[in-house]
C-alpha cells in the first residue's frame, strides 16, 4: 500500500511523536506514506470568505504536486485533512475559482486527487479486525476517550470521515487496540482552537469542558489526531499535576498505536506534553514502554 | 430604534453577504446554533443575536461585539442550521470588515512568551489568518 503523504508544519515542529510514531507504525502495517517532493503550509483554516481566492493557492499546490505523484493523498493532522478535502471541493465545483487558482499557480489541476485521512487507511484499507491480529502489546482496559473536535467531521458534506454527531470511528480503532473506549458527550465539541492567542484565555473554558467530561466518564487518557487540540486540551490541565489533581494525559491516537505495535519511548516521543503521558502505559503494564515517566 | 428600509438595507449588509455567501435574512432565529455553540460563556452577544442584529441593519454594533473574536470557526453551527445558513462565514465577513483595511487584533508582540514556545504552529498559522 503505497500513499503521497502530506506532514504539514507541525508535524515537523511541535507535533513530532505524532508523525515518529505513525511512520513506525506503517513499516509495521505494510503501508508505505512516501512525502511529496514539493509541499507547503496549508494555511491551517480553511477560508470563509468566499471572494477571496488567494488562501485556496498554496494547498492546491500541494494538491497539484499530489496529481503529479498520481497517488491517494493521505494526511495525519485533522486541519491539513480540512483545509486539503474544502480546497479539492471548492476546486472541483466551483469553475471560475479553479481557473483562478490554477491560472496563478501555473498549474492544471481539476480536483483528480483523492485526500483521505490516516484514520482511514486504517479503517477502509488495512481493516480494523486485520490491526487487532497485528496488537502485540494490548492496551488491555485502558479507558480512553476518542476525541474528535470540530476538523474530521465539519462540514459533513465536505469532509466527514465518520457520521458528524455519532463518530465511531476513534472508538472501533481504540477496541482493535485493546482499549475500553469511553462514552462521553464532548466528543465533537470544539477546543477553543485558535482562540487560545486571544489575550484572557477565552478558549480554556470550553477545553476545560471537554476534559472534566471525559474524566467524569472514568477516563485516564484522551486521543485526538489534531496538533491544537492536543495542545489546547492538555493546556487547560497545566499545573494540575503539580497540584496533585486527576489530569489526563491527551495524545495522539498514533501514539496509542505505535505502543500497541510494541514501540517504545524513542518512537512515542511525549517531549511536549504537559501531563506526562507514561503514567497510563505503566497502569497497564505495557512491555515497551512500562519504564515511561 | 426606529426601524425603515434605509437603516435595514445598507451598503454594509450588502458587503458582508458579498464576501460571506449567505443571505442574512434566511435565519428565522430558532437559536439552535447558539444553544450549542462551544464558544458562548465568552460571548457578549451570543451567534443568532448578531445575526438578528445584522437583519435589523445594525453592522456597527455586530462589528463592536467580542463574539466575532471568540468564534472557533467550529462549524458546529452551520452543520446544525436548519436553514442551511453557513454563520462562521458570517462571522469572518465581521472580521474581514475590520481587518481588511489594514487593522489588526493580534498584536505579535503581545502573545505572552511562554505560551508563544509552547503553542503549535498550526494555532500561529490559523490566529494569524483570522486576526491579522
Ligand atoms: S440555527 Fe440557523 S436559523 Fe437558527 S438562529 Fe442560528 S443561524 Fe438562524
Ligand atoms: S463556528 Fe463560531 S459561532 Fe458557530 S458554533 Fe463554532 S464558535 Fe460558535
Amino acid at each position: 500500500m503505497v500513499y503521497s503523504y502530506f506532514p504539514g508544519c507541525t508535524l515537523r515542529a511541535k507535533a513530532k511523536g505524532f508523525e515518529s510514531s505513525t511512520l513506525a507504525s506503517c513499516e509495521v502495517l505494510g503501508v508505505c506514506l512516501e512525502e511529496l517532493e514539493e509541499w507547503q503550509c496549508c494555511g491551517a483554516t480553511f477560508p470563509l470568505q468566499i471572494d477571496n481566492s488567494f488562501p485556496l493557492v498554496s494547498p492546491t499546490r500541494t494538491l497539484a504536486s499530489a496529481k503529479k505523484a498520481g497517488r491517494e493523498l493521505v494526511t495525519l493532522c485533522s486541519a491539513c485533512l480540512n483545509v486539503l478535502k474544502r480546497t479539492n471541493h471548492v476546486i472541483r465545483e466551483d469553475l471560475d475559482k479553479r481557473e483562478k487558482v490554477c491560472a496563478f499557480i501555473e498549474e492544471d489541476y481539476s480536483g483528480e486527487v483523492e485526500v483521505l485521512h490516516f484514520l482511514e487507511i486504517l479503517r477502509d484499507e488495512i481493516g480494523f479486525e486485520a490491526l487487532a491480529r497485528k496488537v502485540v502489546a494490548p492496551l488491555s482496559g485502558l479507558p480512553v476517550a476518542a476525541y474528535y473536535g470540530c476538523l474530521l467531521l465539519r462540514p459533513p458534506e465536505e469532509v466527514g470521515i465518520d457520521d458528524p454527531e455519532a463518530p465511531k470511528v476513534l472508538e472501533d480503532f481504540l477496541l482493535a487496540l485493546g482499549c475500553d473506549p469511553v462514552d462521553y458527550p464532548y466528543k465533537t465539541e470544539c477546543c477553543g482552537s485558535y482562540v487560545v492567542l486571544q489575550p484572557g484565555e477565552p478558549a480554556m473554558s470550553p477545553s476545560r469542558l471537554v476534559v472534566e467530561s471525559a474524566k467524569s466518564r472514568g477516563a485516564k487518557v484522551i486521543v485526538t489526531s489534531c496538533p491544537l487540540c492536543q495542545f489546547n486540551l492538555d493546556y487547560a490541565q497545566s499545573g494540575s499535576v503539580e497540584r496533585g489533581e486527576n489530569a489526563v494525559p491527551v495524545v495522539y491516537f498514533t501514539q496509542l498505536l505505535a505502543a500497541a505495535l510494541g514501540f517504545g519511548e524513542e518512537i512515542l516521543q511525549f517531549d511536549g506534553h504537559i501531563v506526562p503521558p507514561g503514567l497510563i502505559f505503566q497502569s497497564v503494564g505495557v512491555g515497551g514502554c512500562g519504564g515511561l515517566t | 430604534m426606529k426601524l425603515s428600509r434605509e437603516v435595514i438595507h445598507t451598503e454594509d449588509k450588502r458587503k458582508l453577504q458579498d464576501i460571506s455567501g449567505e443571505e442574512i435574512l434566511s435565519c428565522y432565529q430558532c437559536g439552535k446554533c447558539s444553544a450549542g455553540c462551544a464558544m458562548t460563556s465568552a460571548m457578549d452577544l451570543l451567534p443568532h443575536q448578531v445575526i438578528r442584529l445584522l437583519q435589523l441593519g445594525q453592522v456597527q454594533e455586530a462589528l463592536d461585539s467580542k463574539t466575532i473574536w471568540v468564534c472557533a470557526s467550529c462549524l458546529a453551527c452551520s452543520a446544525r442550521c436548519p436553514r442551511g445558513m453557513s454563520l462562521p462565514n458570517v462571522m469572518e465577513s465581521l472580521r474581514s470588515t475590520f481587518l481588511r483595511p489594514g487593522d489588526r487584533c493580534l498584536n505579535p508582540a503581545e502573545i505572552p512568551y511562554e505560551l508563544l514556545e509552547i503553542v503549535p504552529e498550526q494555532a500561529l498559522v490559523a490566529a494569524f489568518r483570522k486576526y491579522t
